[in-house]
């Protein structure tokens, strides 16, 4: 499928990372912004059909946020496992 | 300064590199470090190699909110923040923190809560490569949680 300048503008981003990249078998995507209007409405469309059984922490546009976060056309959502850097 | 590196760097090379560069020559009465190495042993299990992942952008973005949030509360002179990223092997530096301060609370206060915030919060997430148990292939494990430093 090609994406206009003008779906792309509608799109939002996705990305995993780690143990979570490697359980949804993607590192990112894009949705199209139709009916998503928060987080949690995001991670509801990615996450079905996948048991997803550890705990998930979330980010809109490299900050972190909450499920109740709202999500724009152009956003960049992330999802990942807690984090064990240092 | 805040630096992600995808190759081997020497912690001590790099903090008195920094500190050369600083011009703050008879201001600063304090440096607080910390080091954080690869370990070939974790739970138990031999380690072999480990793989450190990023999430870039964020990455940065989140250390130099810790920076910020350091300098609002401290009066320090001057910070370095240097992480890995990609494989490492045991007894390689992973992480320094370095703060200059005039006085020694400053910079051991400073460079605690930037640890400690690094560490539960800066996106990054370590891949280990254990021995399995017949030593001659190898598995691959998510570290799950990084323990409590307090």
């Amino acid at each position: 499928m090609t994406h206009s300048k003008n779906e792309n503008s509608m799109s939002i981003k996705v990305l995993y990372f780690a143990s979570l990249k490697e359980q949804l078998g993607r590192s990112s995507e894009e949705l199209n912004s139709a009916d998503i209007s928060t987080v949690a409405d995001v991670w509801q469309q990615v996450s079905s059909g996948y048991d997803v059984s550890q705990s998930v922490l979330h980010s809109v546009n490299q900050e972190y946020a909450e499920l109740s976060t709202p999500v724009k056309p152009g956003d960049e959502v992330a999802f990942f496992p807690p984090v064990t850097g240092g | 300064m805040i630096s992600i590196l995808h190759s081997a760097f020497d912690p001590w090379k790099a903090i008195s590199q920094h500190q050369e560069q600083m011009q703050r020559d008879g201001q600063y009465g304090a440096c607080a470090t910390f080091i954080g190495t690869m370990r070939d042993i974790n739970e138990g299990d031999a380690v072999n190699a480990m793989v450190l992942e990023h999430y870039p952008g964020m990455t940065e973005k989140h250390l130099q909110k810790i920076v910020a949030q350091a300098e609002e509360k401290w009066s320090l002179l001057d910070t370095l923040i240097i992480h890995r990223v990609g494989e490492l092997l045991p007894n390689d530096p992973i992480v320094l923190v370095a703060v200059w301060s005039a006085h020694r609370k400053d910079a051991f206060e400073a460079c605690r809560f930037m640890m400690e915030d690094l560490k539960s919060k800066a996106p990054f997430w370590k891949k280990e490569r254990l021995a399995a148990d017949d030593q001659q292939t190898e598995k691959n494990r998510w570290v799950k949680k990084n323990t409590s430093g307090y």
